[in-house]
């Protein structure tokens, strides 16, 4: 009997001892992707899973670190600008090796700037790159150096390298070999994906022990939300990277150490008019969506608070205008969200000669106001907040229809067929940059949603914007740029042409069992450190 | 013993003769090719054909957007578009999916095995439950039985998919089980209702009244009556279960050519759905085909 | 077994009297946000609280019942119809007919109509009164869910015409429609019930589901569909049993239809 209490008590020890060990290293983590990757090419990663896949396999010269915010050196020690922004140099790191062992060189880097600004790619990443025509130079320069010329001034340059997960030039692997902390393992198409410990992975912790701690990923393709909830409740899968509010309560309700609120996050959700010129809609409908008092008066009769509160369960706060607060330096704190105040808004609508006859709002010429919000299907938070808007607007005698699409219906309307009213949907930001709006605020752009491609700006404000827009892109000076930003930030609050509701918050749910996890506002929210992060001995003994 | 009411007579059919399997397997053929034509002319038709996702992208400049517009298969008439397509299937090549970015035929061929064992799980789920509670009830004849078969069945129809997909979580019972509920209720409710129209025929009471087994009774008289309709059941529910398996699989994300038509669905992936609806058409056909002849046999085996 | 129709009839009548005289009986309207109160629980106020934008989910019931209670039936009979009027040509015609009719019902059972739904929301104007959305959506649906019925109601007629009672009917000159009245229509009713009370169920879910496609109930107008979206996400459920109310009266529904439906087939 003793014998027999000895050897147990031997083998839990034993058993401790060996889970300590495993707390550092080993063990699978688990979570879920929504989506199939599109691609493994990190060059075409756009969508959520493919991103997901480069970052946690891809190795970029630079990176922003997701908390602090800063640029920190990857597989290039330093970086200098010169030549007024449009050069830049790194020196690389020595003796480093893809995950197939080829060695990495300054080639590589070469060859992946010349495959990323190949036009005929049509890169997202690499059209962040381009402000200008003209060619993108890489020099290969001695002593692991490597130099490449943009043919303008990028403002936020050396920023944009974070997107750029280099390739090998040499590698038999093609895009499968890789300078991140993972490989990709095993790839069942539609179902799932297991990426593998690099072991030729360039960081190590302080201790000089080789990082990732974790062994491997396995990454489960999962669409179902509900699913994904269940799963994170019995403790198959070990975080959700971006939660929904109502999951978010759940989790707090079951248990408030594994709810992270990071607060409000760069995204925002917005709706807009139909402002294009030769669209189908009848003539004095165009009249409305074009005058800025009606557009004021519909967001001043809109309660965002109430918005946050209920659809997004108070994880939310009201938007004020195209930059959100969490991005602090180029948020221009003067602004103010819009208060919800309908008097005004008759006010503003009566100076177009809009009246109120037995409740229903008609225009100068007796047409009662009514008109429709597309928005897409299957997100519960836009039709919630479509519905929330629809009774606000009857409140000062406004018909608003609510009419949810399939995306490719509802991108059909807003890019190609223009028959639409008001469209209602969310801005995904990833970037603090101004520069990535470019494409939203110019007049000339595809992706200026109100009234995409003018041959020139139709109305004076979007000449003035281009102007402040080009003249933030054309400088390096912070101050400057911050100032033009501004001013473009004030006339978006002023006229309107997007009606910023509310900016989400980050919610993410991660299990006790994963370690050093700092969820913040940044994607990837919870995995932004995966290198550092690791799993206690239960979950990596179980694997 | 009394006469059966029915006989069945058979003129002539040609199934038997040689040139009858030759013959329709140039029907199906036709009936595919023309499935896939209209499946590729209700996919153009819609709206949001020929737009991408990637559009809204705002990183991506003005030029790459352009190209993007450019790169689809755009063919606006219909007829060449459609040749076209014919003739590359006849070289052996499906074409490639524009979504998933890979040759179609690697992509069906990766899932098709996935939903054929969902599908045939869930028919045999189906039929041995659906059909065994029918016949339970028809020869006992116990109203209460019939009460509560067709409360259950009333239960599983009316919850929504999603839900019954959640429960399936829950109770961590394997995802393809589904296609078996969702088929069930279906099974039931015919084969209930064409069981018994038949035991109350005035043979089959007869038959009863001489005092024959319940067991003799079903196998001699009942069945033998429905079994044409019962057959033609058969066969529907095999288009049944592949057409339920499109949002059984993107729910519970199996893997199969379920999950894959939902995604071409939602990306215009025209490449893909003309094939997908030729697969659908051919299972649907083979399996209607099937039971059709079976209760053609089965017919002139009786007569 | 007959007091068990006889609740069942009383119960559909009871129901539809309520939807009837929702605008008396419904505490509130059912578009109105009570917007201190969202996901309230059941009182006075709120019979079965209110839903995640503080709607009555009482009220809501009612009006929903309305359009559901009215609509799905209406689309189950004219698939129900259709069903019979394929099926029955085709199984009566025989040879040619028949194999034409049934490549054609194959072709339509496998054809992805989702794209047709898209194209018909396409070709409606945005600014549809959801009165008139949610007609066209169940007239659709009971244009389109026709196909698999035919194919039994086919084999069915096929075996009927070949039948000696026919045969026997014929010859004692009885002809067309008298023919279809006493003989036909008779024997082809199990598979029609079947049809009927299969499609009523799946149809009030289709026009949830089909609120994806801008087709369907459009908000604010609620739906059965649409109140049982809300038991989509377990966590919704978990703990607010209340919630369940919509789907026990669903299911209560069609069982008493079913009741209804099936009431001499038994041979007892």
């Amino acid at each position: 009997m003793k014998k027999a209490l000895a050897t147990f008590v031997l083998l839990t020890l034993i058993a401790l001892g060996s889970n300590r060990l495993l707390a550092q290293s080993g063990g699978e983590l688990h979570f879920c992707l929504r989506s199939e990757p599109k691609t493994l090419n990190p060059l075409l990663a756009a969508d959520d899973a493919s991103e997901t896949i480069r970052y946690l396999t891809g190795g970029v010269l630079v990176r922003v670190n997701r908390l602090t915010q800063e640029l920190e050196p990857e597989l290039a020690t330093s970086w200098k600008l010169t030549n007024g922004g449009k050069t830049i140099t790194f020196q690389l790191r020595d003796g480093l090796r893809f995950s197939d062992g080829t060695p990495f060189s300054a080639d590589d880097v070469a060859y992946t700037m010349q495959q990323l600004m190949d036009p005929a790619l049509h890169s997202p990443t690499g059209d962040a790159f381009r402000s200008s025509d003209g060619k993108v130079e890489t020099e290969v320069l001695p002593k692991n150096h490597v130099r490449i010329t943009f043919p303008a001034p990028i403002a936020g340059l050396d920023r944009l390298f974070d997107q750029v997960a280099i390739m090998s030039a040499k590698s038999p692997q093609k895009e499968l070999a890789v300078l991140g902390p993972y490989f990709v393992g095993e790839n069942k198409a539609g179902s799932y994906l297991i990426l593998k410990r690099n072991p030729n992975y360039w960081e190590k912790d302080p201790a000089g022990r080789p990082l990732p701690y974790i062994e491997s990923v396995r990454l489960d393709i999962q669409q179902n939300r509900d699913i994904e909830m269940l799963r994170l409740t019995r403790g198959e899968i070990h975080f959700i990277n971006s939660l929904d509010a109502e999951y978010f309560d759940k989790v707090v309700a079951q248990d408030p150490a594994m709810a992270h609120d990071a607060g409000a996050s760069l995204d925002s959700e917005e709706m807009w008019f139909n402002q294009v010129a030769s669209s189908p809609l009848p003539s004095y409908k165009k009249a409305w969506f074009t005058s800025t008092n009606f557009r004021r008066a519909i967001s001043e009769s809109i309660n965002r608070e109430d918005l946050a509160r209920i659809v997004f369960r108070g994880h939310a706060r009201p938007a004020v205008g195209p930059v959100s607060p969490a991005n602090k330096f180029w948020f221009n704190a003067k602004l103010q969200a819009h208060p919800f105040d309908q008097k005004s808004a008759l006010q503003r609508l009566s100076q177009d000669g809009f009246h109120l006859q037995d409740g229903v709002l008609k225009d100068r010429d007796g047409h009662a106001v009514e008109f429709s919000v597309i928005t897409n299907a299957g997100n519960k938070y836009r039709e919630r907040m479509a519905t929330m808007i629809q009774q606000d607007l009857s409140g000062i005698g406004i018909k608003l229809n609510v009419v949810t699409l399939d995306f490719p219906s509802l991108i059909e309307r807003i890019t190609h067929s223009f028959d639409y009213e008001g469209c209602l949907l969310g801005l995904v930001n990833d970037e603090l940059d101004p520069n990535a709006q470019m494409t939203v605020w110019l007049s000339s752009a595809d992706s200026h949603q109100w009234n995409p491609s003018q041959k020139t700006p139709a109305t004076a404000w979007e000449t003035e914007i281009d102007k402040l827009m080009r003249a933030q892109a054309s400088t390096l000076d912070p101050k400057k740029r911050k100032a033009d930003f501004d001013k473009v930030q004030e006339i978006a609050w002023q006229q309107e042409p997007f009606i910023y509701l509310v900016n989400k918050n980050a919610l993410s749910a991660v299990s006790p069992a994963v370690h050093n996890a700092h969820p913040v506002v940044l994607r990837p929210q919870v995995y932004w450190n995966i290198d550092q992060l690791s799993l206690t001995s239960e979950v990596a003994r179980n694997r | 013993m009394a006469q059966p009411t029915i006989i069945w007579k058979l003129p002539a059919e040609d199934i038997y003769t040689r040139s009858a399997l030759p013959k329709l397997a140039a029907k199906i053929l036709v009936t595919v090719l023309i499935g896939g034509f209209l499946g590729a002319t209700l996919v153009r038709l819609a709206p949001g054909f020929g737009v991408d996702e990637e559009e809204l992208d705002a990183r991506l400049s003005d030029r790459s957007i352009q190209a993007l517009r450019e790169t689809r298969d755009n063919e606006p008439n219909l007829f060449v578009f459609y040749f076209r397509y014919l003739n590359r299937l006849v070289h052996g090549d499906l074409g490639t999916s524009r979504t998933l970015q890979r040759p179609v035929l690697q992509l069906v061929a990766e899932r098709l095995p996935e939903t054929l064992k969902s599908v045939a799980l869930g028919l045999a789920l189906g039929w041995s439950t659906g059909f065994l509670l029918a016949v339970a009830i028809v020869m006992s004849r116990a109203w209460l039985l019939d009460l509560l078969g067709g409360l259950l069945v009333g239960v599983l129809l009316c919850l929504p998919a999603a839900v019954l997909a959640l429960l399936f979580v829950l109770a961590q019972a394997p995802a393809r089980l589904l296609l078996g509920l969702v088929v069930f209720p279906k099974i039931f409710r015919y084969s209930r209702n064409l069981l018994a129209r038949s035991s109350a025929l005035p043979h089959v009471l007869t038959a009863r009244a001489k005092g024959l087994g319940n067991v003799r009774v079903l196998v001699w008289h009942v069945l033998p009556t429905a079994a044409p309709q019962l057959l033609a059941l058969l066969g529907v529910t095999v288009s049944v279960a592949f057409t339920a398996a499109i949002p059984m699989e993107a729910l519970c994300d199996i893997p199969g050519i379920g999950q894959l038509a939902w995604k071409a669905a939602l990306g215009r992936d025209v490449a893909l759905l003309v094939n997908l609806t030729m697969v659908v058409t051919l299972v649907t056909l083979i399996a209607n085909s099937a039971s059709d002849m079976m209760g053609k046999t089965f017919r002139a085996s009786e007569a | 077994m007959k007091w068990v129709r006889t609740t069942a009839i009383v119960f559909l009548l009871g129901i539809s009297a309520a939807c009837l005289l929702a605008n008396l009986i419904a505490p509130a309207s059912y578009a109105h946000q009570f917007r201190e109160e969202p996901d309230a629980s059941p009182s006075r106020q709120h019979l079965l609280g209110t839903d995640d934008l503080g709607r009555d989910r009482f009220s809501r019931l009612l009006y929903g019942t309305r359009v559901s209670l009215l609509l799905a039936p209406a689309a189950a009979l004219l698939s129900s119809g259709l069903a019979a009027f394929v099926g029955g040509i085709a199984g009566f015609a025989g040879g040619r007919v028949e194999r034409f009719v049934m490549a054609g019902t194959d072709l339509f059972l496998s054809l992805p109509w989702l794209f047709l739904l898209i194209t018909v929301r396409a070709l409606l104007p945005l600014n549809v009164s959801p009165i008139v959305s949610v007609l066209i959506t169940f007239a659709m649906l009971g244009c389109l869910g026709w196909a698999g019925a035919a194919r039994i109601i086919c084999a069915d007629a096929r075996a009927l015409s070949q039948s000696d009672f026919i045969l026997l009917a014929r010859a004692s000159g009885s002809t067309g429609f008298r023919l279809l009245r006493r003989h036909l229509v008779p024997n082809l009713k199990p598979v029609l019930y079947a049809q009927f009370w299969i499609s009523v169920p799946v149809f009030i879910l289709t026009e949830a589901n089909l609120g994806i496609l801008g087709l369907g109930v459009a908000e604010p107008l609620p739906s059965w569909g649409s109140l049982l979206r809300e038991l989509e996400g377990f966590s919704s459920v978990s703990g607010q049993t209340w919630q369940l109310v919509p789907l026990i009266l669903f299911i209560l529904v069609v069982s008493s239809f079913h009741l209804v439906l099936t009431k001499e087939e038994l041979p007892v």
